[in-house]
């Protein structure tokens, strides 16, 4: 089974990838697709009534969709391996541009809207770096000029990374997707999985819940704003 | 820059909505055509000029195939925008991009790897001859008008994309000398195809593909018949576009304008 996980900050056109990924691919092989969100989220049931393939989700709720994702990850693994998919697609809630769920043994795929701003790629950093491939959608709303631009700043955030346009609602461009695809290699051990990049620090007394504002309230990992450094406050 | 020459694109024929073949053999397009691309909304004209933007392989809804010099293309031509052959100036007459044109310019001066000096101002010079409203290098691009968004635009591909094949989808509704930028276009040699409604813009091209239903319906080649009506037409042109200019600038219309 192959892996391909796709990252991108909201309304990116995330699972118009996907299913330009499952209406090329789905008719010789087997798709399983995992939606992780934070409160509501649609394109299990949507994706399931189009194609009629497994799909799943799972809400984080309060905790990071991310880190939700990495919880479940073996877990959802097995569960495509189950319904002998062939290509498990997950698809990650897309939220504080800082996350990046890639894994060892799985396709990274940010997907980017070109129109979203001209520093969008320079604010994600690792979602952008540490992915295989971007995927730019909406490149039908915008001019030439305005691609090889958007192209330029995605390209100094990872100077080698493949970048693929597309209007992902046609489906152009997505021919170098698919064939991406194909030359990735299947999982050899879900035992051995591992995160590309560290997720952001979580650890701080409001992440459980404490409402007050300044660092003088918290403990655990906390910043001030005129200290370029994180320090630790222990409770 | 292309270190293949560009002598000709040739489309071959794809399939209607209703699964159809196409009513042509193949349309072949040169450096210095004009070719204009009408039909009502919806008939399939976006996804005509998306199959020639992206050299489709039979692998787009329409299953058209494009070739260039009579073989599929090199894959770069598709994907590096350096090597990129088309440039399509599209019916988006606003820019998101937050920076002011200069800054936007240099990007993409950069990006095409171009290092002649003097870019950057002819880009910007070319682009105030096709607009009444002066483009200021310093101006952020959010905040030109469309008609300025547009003469950029199409300065920009001539000078800084130098791509041999135009698509302009629509220019006509953007407050542009129209006229100029043809006149501009073809004393660049490049090849033209114009998505349009505008009579001159149809009349001053040499073909006509007539679209319908997701499909080619007809190449119409006037080749001189419609002179009469391409001189009518200039001549309404020209009143219409003074007519506008006195409107805008505050003045009651008076005299009959039909001479």
């Amino acid at each position: 089974m192959k892996l391909v996980i796709i990252a991108g900050p909201p309304s990116a056109g995330k699972t118009a990838v996907a299913r330009q990924i499952i209406r090329h691919r789905g008719g010789s092989e087997k798709i399983a697709f995992l939606k992780i969100d934070v409160t509501r989220a649609f394109e299990d049931k949507e994706l399931a009534d189009e194609f009629g393939i497994p799909t799943k989700k799972i809400y984080s709720g309060d905790l990071c969709p991310d880190h939700t994702g990495v919880m479940i990850m073996k877990d959802a693994i097995s569960w495509a391996e189950e319904e002998n998919a062939d290509l498990f697609i997950i698809e990650s809630a897309g939220l504080c541009l800082r996350c990046s769920p890639y894994t060892t043994q799985a396709l990274g795929i940010v997907v980017l809207s070109a129109v979203s701003g001209i520093n969008t790629p320079l604010k994600m950093g690792p979602m952008v770096a540490l992915s295989d491939i971007a995927v730019i959608t909406r490149i039908d709303l915008v001019s030439q000029a305005e691609k090889e631009v958007f192209r330029e700043r995605t390209r100094e955030v990872s100077p080698g990374l493949d970048i693929i346009e597309t209007n992902a609602l046609q489906g152009t461009g997505i021919r170098y997707l698919l064939r991406a695809i194909d030359e990735f290699p299947e999982i050899t051990d879900p035992e051995k999985i591992v995160l590309r990049g560290v997720p952001p620090l979580g650890v701080c007394t409001i992440c459980i819940g404490k409402k007050e504002i300044g660092w003088q309230k918290h403990f655990g990992v906390i910043r001030k704003l005129n200290d370029a450094d994180y320090m630790y406050r222990g409770d | 820059m292309n270190s293949e020459l560009i002598e000709e694109i040739t489309i071959l024929p794809g399939r209607n909505r209703q699964g159809n073949p196409e009513n042509f053999d193949k349309i072949t397009i040169k450096p210095g055509n004009t070719i204009s691309i009408v039909g009502p909304t919806g008939s399939g004209k976006s996804a005509f000029i998306n199959d020639i933007e992206i050299f489709a392989e039979n692998d787009t809804v329409t299953g058209r195939t494009v070739l260039v010099n009579g073989r599929c293309p090199p894959e770069e031509y598709v994907r590096d925008p350096a090597k990129k052959p088309v440039a399509l100036i599209t019916q988006n007459t606003k820019c998101l991009t937050d920076m002011e044109v200069s800054e936007f310019l240099e990007m993409h001066i950069r990006s095409r790897q171009i290092e002649t000096p003097g870019v950057l101002k002819k880009t910007i010079d070319l682009a105030n001859e096709f607009t009444g409203e002066k483009i200021l290098p310093d101006i952020k691009m959010t905040s030109l008008s469309g008609g300025q968004t547009r003469s950029l635009m199409i300065a920009d591909a001539i000078v800084i994309s130098n791509a041999p094949i135009l698509i302009l989808d629509e220019i006509e509704n953007a407050g542009i000398f129209k006229d100029k930028v043809i006149e501009m276009l073809k004393e660049y040699k490049k090849a033209l195809l114009f998505v349009t409604h505008d009579p001159l813009v149809a009349l001053m091209s040499d073909r006509r593909i007539v679209m319908k239903n997701g499909a080619v319906e007809a190449v119409l080649q006037p080749n001189g018949t419609e002179r009469e009506a391409l001189e009518k037409v200039v001549e309404l042109d020209s009143i219409l576009c003074r007519m506008r200019e006195e409107i805008r600038a505050g003045q009651l219309i008076r005299i009959p304008a039909l001479t």
